[in-house]
């Protein structure tokens, strides 16, 4: 008589959606990789030694988890949050004191802490072993730039609890706009864009004003990073990171000597 | 600022204990390693009887042990640096000594990089270091900083770093040996492959279970920090940008925002990005190595480990209110005041060394004449910058040619400029020399700063140009 298991694996809803026998043969561990979706951004075999711990660390694919664990716990805190000067400190405040499970905050800031620690940390090994080296020099840019949208990430991140130190540090990160050259209104070069003997370039119309929506941290500065920090810079760096995996495959496969 | 002592003492007693216990049980677990595989080395031999690594490490053992009973025991209070050892840590702490220190200590771990990399030597330091924490943060002034919510994702990183500094060295060591006897790189000899699943799959299973295990318990023993609602008006002191920042903040005391906070940053940004481009070397790709990428190594080293992370960690545990430096051990004290008589070089030149006032235009003069005027005044740092920028490439390649000559000299030479300047081209040779004077520039104007006040070289309030 067939166990269980087996009528479960040989239905048709289980063959519909698995589209391979369990992978306990080597055929089928091969077959594996190639029809699931998840598990096609691998490949099939790899070099033993460059998934050795001691050689990878494993940070790049760590940096991932965490991207992952951040949206899953972003889009939980987007339930409970209101990114307005009414509602965005007592919604934290009602998030530490009155929801169940009051730690899917910490998750998502430690996780987010982490997460910068992880990419630096990649980063780092990517140098060491010289795997940015030919062919893979693209990609060493696109992290780059993933680089940087973690920070961004986390920046504007830090807004959205709308205490002191949130807004503290945003202002001090975002006074420096001030003086980006020609750009911002105490920045070299800013007087001279003039019409007329009119200033081009005030505190109303400058890169910070830009970035802020406002002359200082205010409401619109609290939306606009919001929408930056749930939805574009999210956006872009998926799209980085589908880039970022698809060149490892690309350029000579994961780190290693070609 | 913390209370009664008995009362943080109680507050902390947890916390050592566990830690100490912790430390036990690594070294009980790397004794418990030795016995097992066998690898037991003997250390030192006196009159016939041996240290081996299995006995010291279960003595450290012990001693862990002993402290963790301590500490649970209630007498964390005794578990302290000396007071006078605190007192002289913070007495001789200031940002010069501590940015050179940590310059010349990792320029020491560089240079005996054969010695540092042997696990035993890391392990002991590693102990060290957990010892060290253990006996500071009884110390409720150092117990106040580091233990402030989003800074112990900081303490991490530094112990992080270590670890994976010294995993890599010990991996480009291992290979260096083997390729100055003529073989492959390890990653190299080592050809066999496998298969995806289960060999790789798993390992991500795992990790990720571990990984959120990690981030639960986290969340559960830390609560992530909350202060009072925002406002416009109460400024704290001191206001510090995220972390992350810090080291731009930092320089924030020597350059002007416009090049500390937007300049500097995209330089650091596009130049990491440049790197796979201005590194013409093809040894060292895919592997550890640091014979064959000296340059590279020791240049991305002091960009990562000193300008980068030296900088933040000095920002987030050693700038209290007003910016001011305070030693680890030391009270944030807001009334704490440091003279600041920065001057700028043009000072320097016209008043100091010529005896004259400073030019400037007589009152009611147009416009083009002030900006003259302007020009002439800070002459001398228009000179000392464009001589830095732009005598400086072509005068690294003769050096290092005059270095070559001179035996002595030529063995602390890690890059041979006159070859990077030919086979890099013109173009890239422009592009990392003046990266490189870039990054030499910070701790050029912190030392010109340190030892005779230099505010700017070039200094135009009227337009805001500062440099």
């Amino acid at each position: 008589m067939a166990s269980l298991g087996d009528i479960i694996r040989e239905s048709q809803i289980w063959k519909s959606v698995f589209r391979h026998p369990l992978p306990v043969d080597r055929r089928n561990r091969v077959v594996v990789m190639l029809t699931n979706f998840f598990l096609h951004l691998h490949p099939v075999s790899v070099k033993k030694q460059g998934i050795a711990l001691s050689y990878t660390w494993c940070m790049g694919g760590v940096t991932f988890f965490l991207f992952l664990v951040e949206t899953i716990t972003g889009v939980l805190l987007m339930f409970y949050y209101r990114p307005t000067l009414e509602w965005a400190y007592n919604d934290i405040l009602a998030l530490r004191d009155v929801a169940s499970l009051g730690i899917l905050r910490e998750l998502h800031r430690w996780g987010a802490h982490a997460m910068v620690i992880t990419v630096w940390l990649h980063m780092y090994r990517v140098f060491l072993t010289g795997s940015y080296k030919p062919p893979r020099e693209f990609n060493w840019v696109v992290g780059g730039i993933l680089l940087l949208l973690t920070l961004l990430l986390s920046f504007t991140g830090y807004l959205l609890p709308w205490d002191q130190l949130a807004i503290w540090a945003i202002t001090v990160g975002s006074n420096m706009a001030r003086a980006t050259p020609f750009l911002g209104f105490e920045g070299p070069g800013a007087q001279l864009l003039t019409v007329d003997g009119i200033d081009m370039i005030t505190n109303a119309s400058d890169a910070r004003f830009g970035l802020l929506g406002a002359r200082f941290v205010g409401e619109e500065t609290l939306n606009r990073f919001y929408v930056l920090h749930c939805i574009a810079i999210p956006l872009g760096a998926a799209l980085l990171i589908a880039i970022h995996f698809w060149r490892v495959r690309k350029d000579g496969g994961i780190s290693g000597p070609l | 600022m913390h209370g009664n002592e008995a009362e943080f003492l109680e507050s902390i007693t947890g916390f050592v204990g566990a830690w100490y216990l912790f430390a036990a049980l690594m070294n009980t677990g790397a004794a418990l390693y030795l016995w097992r595989s066998g690898r037991v080395t003997t250390l030192v031999k006196v009159a016939g009887v041996g240290l081996n690594t299995l006995t010291l490490w279960a003595l450290v053992a012990t001693v862990f042990v002993t402290l963790s009973g301590l500490a649970f025991g209630g007498g964390v209070g005794g578990l302290r640096l000396p007071q006078a050892l605190r007192d002289a840590f913070d007495a001789v702490m200031a940002p010069q000594y501590y940015v050179t220190g940590m310059l010349v200590f990792l320029a020491i771990l560089y240079v005996a990089r054969r010695f540092f990399v042997q696990p035993v030597v890391a392990w002991g330091g590693l102990n060290f270091v957990l010892l060290y924490m253990g006996l500071s943060i009884t110390d409720p002034d150092f117990a106040s900083i580091v233990t402030k919510p989003d800074n112990v994702p900081i303490v991490g990183l530094v112990y992080l770093l270590g670890f994976f500094t010294w995993l890599g060295a010990y991996k480009a060591v291992l290979n260096d040996d083997r390729l100055a006897e003529g073989l492959e790189p390890l990653e190299k000899a080592d050809d066999e492959k496998v298969l995806v699943w289960p060999d790789l799959v798993y390992t991500e299973l795992i990790c990720m279970v571990a990984l959120t295990a990690l981030l639960l318990v986290w969340g559960i023993l830390l609560q992530a920090p909350l202060e009072e609602a925002a406002s416009t008006v109460k400024t704290p002191n001191p206001s510090k940008a995220p972390w992350y920042f810090l080291g731009l903040q930092e320089m924030l005391v020597y350059y002007d925002p416009w090049m500390a906070g937007v300049v500097l940053p995209s330089v650091v940004v596009a130049g990491l990005m440049a790197i796979p481009y201005i590194d013409y070397n093809k040894a060292g790709s895919g592997y550890y190595t640091i014979s064959q990428r000296k340059f590279a190594y020791v240049t991305f080293q002091f960009g990562f480990l000193v300008l980068w992370v030296t900088l933040i960690v000095m920002g987030t545990f050693m700038r209290g209110p007003n910016w001011n430096f305070f030693g680890l051990y030391e009270t944030w004290d807001a009334h704490k005041v440091e003279a600041l008589n920065n001057v700028d070089l043009s000072e320097y030149f016209w008043v100091s060394l010529l005896g004259s006032a400073r030019p400037s235009a007589p009152l009611g003069s147009s416009g083009v004449v002030s900006l003259g005027y302007i020009l002439l005044r800070e002459a001398p740092g228009f000179v000392c910058v464009f001589l830095y920028f732009a005598a400086l490439p072509p005068a690294m390649v003769l050096g290092c040619k005059w270095m070559e000559d001179r035996p002595l000299l030529s063995k602390l030479r890690i890059v041979d400029m006159k070859e990077l300047f030919l086979r890099a081209g013109f173009v890239r040779y422009m592009v990392i020399s003046h990266l490189l004077l870039l990054m030499g520039l910070l701790p050029l104007k912190m030392v010109l700063r340190w030892t005779v006040n230099m505010k700017y070289f070039i200094s135009i309030p009227e337009y805001f140009l500062n440099f």
